[in-house]
């Protein structure tokens, strides 16, 4: 073994690469941690990890986050998930669950070839993927009278999310997919220019909503009323057991449901007229 | 001057074509998502127009040729993206429900909304080579310089709607603006060509 190749066993290694429709979709494993990427060397952003002597345990923190909207909604019977990565949130959702029916949209198919290879996700019964663009899955089901107890967003390119699934257009049709008393939950950053924007965007079709901020910035909406504090407490509970299996914690979660609005209102509201997210991203503020 | 003025024309009708085609992508989107062969049928689109508008603005050529029927093609243009602008969401709407696979329902909507402007935009080039050219010997430089500031056009509409534009208007402003000066830029040279 050369020198090089010695040290590459302790750097990140290049499990699986694989060129699809829109990118090429990576695999690194550094030790026990394997991630789907589309940039070299996961040079912008990891789309999704896992443990592999843990499978179970969420390794990134949105994940975490994401789960919290259990918190507001405990027995989704019919989830949709746009965007799907190696799969680390359908499934737990699935394992959590078993009952629920889970609706998956993920418009790379070399993405979900590889998160049944390398990220141990797999369809069932009850887990369902969809090769699609998000935003026509969602007019689709919209004709189809479908509804979704939970929807989580979470499609992201190697970049950000796409710009028509930012707009306000588009968060009105994911309202309107929701079933009465649904809820929503979306992955977005916590910086960048484009924070503000997304804010006001949301603010302008869910009126409040819960504001989960770490590195990331979960936003978790409502068709209907935002439960109260001791209802989040009483709920956290329900699946305390399984979650805790996951990594997530209560104790560490429910604090967080208590971020008070700390953008600009002012902010222009992203539409499918006036969209340039991935502009808007370039600038830290 | 109206040589001046057909090189103009033609380097607006560069930027307006390329300008149009991106924001089509951001008209499309919504209905058919982002898909590269969303982008793969807009693009198909836009080159068969142009292909043919090239035939088509050759042929146009042979008959009485004029600084004035140029800038009548340019305000057929402008006015033939009109439609997209009033009724864009509704035909959107009704091809997606008609066609639900996204690359022919991308394909159809591309040919319904930009083929026509796009057409006319290319029968500009060819013409505008017509009124430019008296001699064989320099016929070559013209065609040259005609391409040149046509393709340098679309360069800079490209350049300036993706990285500026739609920073600051909206979709529809920004093609109701591009709609305005093409208007203005072919009664120019319509009401040019009468005083002389």
């Amino acid at each position: 073994m050369t020198p090089a190749a010695a040290s590459a066993q302790t750097e990140q290694q290049l499990l699986h690469s694989e060129r699809s429709l829109y990118r090429e979709v990576m695999v690194y494993q550094k030790r026990d941690l394997r991630c789907m990427c589309f940039t070299r060397n996961c040079r912008v952003g990891r789309q999704s990890c896992m443990d592999v002597r843990a499978p179970d345990q969420f390794v990134l923190n949105y994940t975490r986050m994401m789960m919290g909207s259990l918190y507001v909604k405990p027995q989704p019977q019919s989830i949709l998930i746009i965007g799907l990565g190696g799969g680390t949130l359908p499934r737990a959702l699935a394992q959590i669950l078993p009952q629920a029916v889970i609706d998956v949209v993920e418009i790379d198919p070399a993405v979900v070839r590889v998160a049944a290879a390398y990220f141990d996700f797999h369809v069932s019964d009850h887990v369902r993927v969809t090769e699609m663009d998000g935003r026509v899955f969602v007019r689709r089901a919209l004709r189809g009278e479908r509804r979704y107890d939970l929807i989580m967003l979470d499609a992201f390119d190697h970049e950000y999310i796409p710009e028509h699934l930012l707009t306000q257009e588009f968060l009105r049709e994911v309202k309107r997919l929701l079933a009465p008393g649904g809820v929503v939950a979306a992955n977005t950053f916590s910086s960048s220019r484009l924070y503000d924007h997304e804010s006001v965007t949301y603010a302008s079709v869910y009126g409040t909503f819960f504001n989960l901020k770490r590195e990331n910035r979960v936003i978790i909406a409502a068709e209907g009323p935002l439960p109260s504090a001791a209802v989040l407490q009483a709920n956290s509970a329900i699946h305390a057991r399984e979650l805790t299996a996951f990594g997530v914690d209560a104790e560490q979660l429910l604090p967080l449901f208590a971020g008070r609005p700390d953008w600009n209102p002012r902010a222009r509201i992203l539409t499918d007229q006036y969209s340039p997210a991935n502009l808007l991203n370039l600038g830290d503020e | 001057m109206p040589v001046l003025l057909c090189y103009l024309i033609a380097g607006w009708s560069g930027f307006f074509v390329m300008a149009v085609e991106l924001l089509g992508g951001r008209l499309l989107a919504p209905t058919f998502g982002s898909s590269i062969y969303v982008w793969g049928a807009i693009i198909t689109i836009f080159m068969l127009a142009l292909s043919l508008g090239y035939l088509a603005g050759g042929r146009y050529s042979m008959h009485s040729p004029s600084v004035r029927r140029l800038g009548v093609l340019l305000v057929a243009a402008a006015v033939a993206v009109l439609p997209v602008l009033i009724w864009g969401e509704p035909m959107l709407d009704a091809t997606s429900i008609h066609v639900p696979d996204p690359r022919f329902g991308s394909l159809l909507a591309a040919t319904v909304l930009f083929f026509i402007p796009t057409f006319f935009c290319g029968m500009i080039s060819p013409y505008a080579v017509r009124l430019l050219v008296t001699e064989a010997g320099s016929s070559g430089r013209h065609a040259g310089q005609l391409y040149f500031v046509s393709t340098f056009g679309s360069a800079a509409g490209t350049l300036l709607t993706s990285f500026y534009l739609v920073l600051i208007l909206e979709v529809n402003q920004i093609l109701l603006t591009l709609l305005i000066i093409s208007v203005a830029l072919g009664l120019l040279a319509v009401a040019r060509e009468h005083r002389l």
